[in-house]
């Protein structure tokens, strides 16, 4: 058999497996589209939970990020794992406590205003259709790149699976699907980052490997990676590099509190039966998420250290130490075909220079001295690292059929998270919260399968038609959500005081500021030509880069909500009163 | 002020005080350990990992995980200590 039949073939089980569920559980009630009934257990949410949130850049595109920054690609694994811990703590409890469908119909009730629960809507739909796209996206390039079809039947098959599930199951079926989904995806990750951490170093935990010695030396891994970096003109990988440490410090920053507002993750906790579920369920959330984290600092690190020594064989600048084209592996020629890898022989002399051509002392010694005028690979996209792992390894073709099904499976669970979100804003906070209060439970139920799959439609046709950001929108919506969502729901637990006032002040300058930031640097709405400063360290504000100006968006809306609540007056009695419940756990006495 | 009211402040103030601990070490695992300071801590090494390095892509995850566990069975106790727990 061969590949592409035996990858369609296991994509097409694992469609199969999904389609089972959704049948098994669909869902009969509003609490079980919205909020699966609240009966999820813990173990099973969190579980839930991290396939929700790793989508298909974290499945794919995140170790690549890692290997090309090194240390600074921390800020990735510390941002999305360390908003967890800011989610159990400061979030996830409270709104369970508080017992409703969506997080803003929280918002709406705590500041008593309609007005605070639509702009909580329209920020949650911008940030979550952006979102969608990418993971529509990403189904379709993985089913092209692996599956060698055309992006659209990818797109088509995968926008169907979704509408069965989601659809008919809601909330219900998303979460038994994510459950599955789950464990293909880590089954998908970890199997050929095993077989490589003991190709490699002879351990087979990845975590460890990344720590021990170089099969049959006594130079550990990391020593000999930061020296290969450092010899072809590059940043020693342990050290800072590729940002500055302030934009480290605030990407991670962003990122985590980002994490935490994310309107998808939050409504997970929802599912869990009680207030003590939610606080453990997140941690449950962070043991399966951080299986995957762990894991993927090794893959970046392995990946570049395969593939510099792949290309560059033996000592630089010698005969023996360059790969000629002509030799180069089948993966290689393979990946140059779908256009994400290229070579070009600028000194035609027949072998590969693989360096930082970009350090300019660095390419003046290396034309002096070895007669290389730049650098041979002129296109390596990130992505690559984690698809052709197991090529790369020389795993056996399921191994490679296994992992295109879990990037399918990372998109289409982070897809159906997200579409789950949009469609419960429309139909419960538009429809019943403001234009049709009077709506029954039957039609609720209605509106809100009508929703989902006109939301399904909409992202895949912005999925094959993405606007011309699609790589920049994980940023805005992590901005977002950073500046808008998370300091409102924090100061709506932990401020008593907190106003309807503050609150609607607060998130319009977050939302305003942020926007604002993004658009200076990346264009007004996207559209390229009209961004009003360069987007690059010289041209940013104090040296801040765009995708990590949530932190200070938040920044701005929780400075913003503490003057005007000082100045407007006091929120009424019960509202006080509603604070002080959603903190405790049990509350009738 | 009731008895009531009066425990349930205590209750909160005992909550804040856990909660100041546990971001207190989510920071400092991270931003200071893994971020600020990681560079002067890469003169350290764990195994095969310079320390700083170390923190900002394993240990501060590890760390995360724990805190929360722990901070739930914290929750647990505290509720049950001022009777605020659930069936």
């Amino acid at each position: 058999m061969d590949q592409q039949t035996l990858s369609l073939l296991v994509v097409g089980a694992t469609f199969a497996l999904y389609i089972g569920i959704a049948i098994w559980a669909r869902a009969g009630s509003t609490s079980e589209f919205y909020v699966a009934g609240r009966g999820i257990n813990p173990i099973a949410n969190g579980m839930a939970t991290a396939a929700d949130w790793m989508s298909a850049a974290s499945f794919i595109s995140m170790a690549g990020l890692i290997a090309f920054l090194g240390f600074t690609g921390g800020a990735y694994l510390m941002g999305w794992t360390g908003g967890y811990v800011l989610m159990a703590l400061l979030l996830a409890p409270y709104l369970r406590k508080f017992g409703k469908f969506t997080v803003p119909e929280f918002i709406g009730d705590r500041f008593y205003s309609k007005a605070a629960r639509i702009i909580a809507v329209i920020s949650l739909i911008v940030m979550s259709v952006t979102y969608v796209i990418g993971q529509m996206r990403g189904v379709g390039i993985a089913f092209s790149n692996i599956l060698e079809v055309p992006l659209a039947t990818g797109l088509f098959a995968g926008m169907a699976v979704v509408f069965i599930y989601a659809v008919l199951g809601g909330m219900k079926g998303i979460t038994y699907t994510q459950i599955a989904q789950y464990v293909i995806m880590i089954f998908a990750y970890t199997v050929p980052a095993i077989f490589i951490a003991i190709t490699l170093t002879g351990n087979p935990l990845p975590q460890l490997g990344l720590g021990s010695t170089l099969q049959g030396s006594d130079t550990y891994l990391l020593d000999a990676l930061d020296q290969t970096m450092v010899d072809l003109g590059f940043h020693a990988y342990t050290e800072v590099g590729g940002m500055s440490l302030m934009n480290m410090f605030l990407l991670t920053l962003a990122l985590m509190i980002g994490t935490a507002g994310l309107p998808h993750v939050i409504i997970r906790f929802f599912t869990v039966p009680r207030v003590r579920d939610a606080r453990k369920s997140a941690g449950w959330a962070l043991v399966f998420i951080g299986i995957l984290y762990t894991t993927a600092p090794a893959v970046g690190a392995m990946a570049i250290w395969n593939l510099v020594n792949t290309v560059h064989p033996g000592e630089i600048g010698t005969e023996e130490g360059h790969l000629a084209h002509a030799d180069r592996p089948a993966w290689m020629e393979r990946w140059e075909q779908t256009g994400l890898l290229a070579f070009e022989d600028k000194n035609d002399d027949g072998v590969i220079q693989y360096y930082n051509d970009a350090n300019e002392e660095f390419a003046a010694m290396a034309e002096e001295e070895y007669g290389w005028e730049g650098s041979e690979i002129v296109t390596l996209d990130r992505d690559i690292m984690v698809l052709a792992n197991p090529e790369i390894a020389g795993l056996p073709g399921w191994v490679i059929a296994l992992v295109a099904a879990g990037g399918i499976a990372a998109a289409l669970s982070t897809a159906a998270g997200l579409l789950l979100a949009i469609s419960s804003a429309i139909s419960h906070d538009l429809l019943k919260g403001v234009f049709m209060p009077r709506i029954s439970e039957k039609n609720e139920l209605m509106a809100g399968r009508i929703a989902m799959a006109v939301a399904i439609l909409f992202a895949g046709y912005l999925g094959l038609n993405p606007p011309g950001f699609a790589a920049e929108v994980v940023a805005l919506a992590f901005g977002l959500a950073a500046a808008s969502l998370f300091p409102t729901l924090m100061m709506g637990i932990f401020m008593k005081k907190m106003n309807k006032e503050g609150a609607i002040a607060g998130m319009l300058v977050g939302l305003g500021t942020t926007l604002l930031y993004i658009f200076t640097y990346k264009g007004w709405f996207f559209f390229s030509g009209t961004a009003m400063l360069p987007d690059n360290p010289d041209g940013w504000l104090l040296g801040v880069n765009p995708t990590g100006f949530g932190a200070i968006g938040a920044a701005f809306n929780f400075i913003t909500a503490y003057i005007v609540m000082k100045m407007t007056k006091e929120p009424p009695k019960d509202i006080q009163d509603l604070v002080e419940s959603v903190r405790v756990p049990r509350t009738e006495s | 002020m009731s008895q009531e009211d009066l425990s349930r402040q205590a209750y909160w103030r005992a909550h804040l005080r856990l909660l100041g601990i546990c971001l207190a070490i989510w920071f400092l695992v991270s931003f200071v350990l893994g971020i600020l300071v990681a560079q002067p801590l890469n003169a350290f090494q764990l195994g095969g990992y310079p320390l700083g390095f170390w923190f900002a892509q394993q240990g501060s995850i590890y760390t995360f995980i724990i805190l929360i566990f722990v901070y739930a069975w914290r929750m647990n106790v505290l509720d049950r200590k001022f009777n605020v727990h659930e069936e």
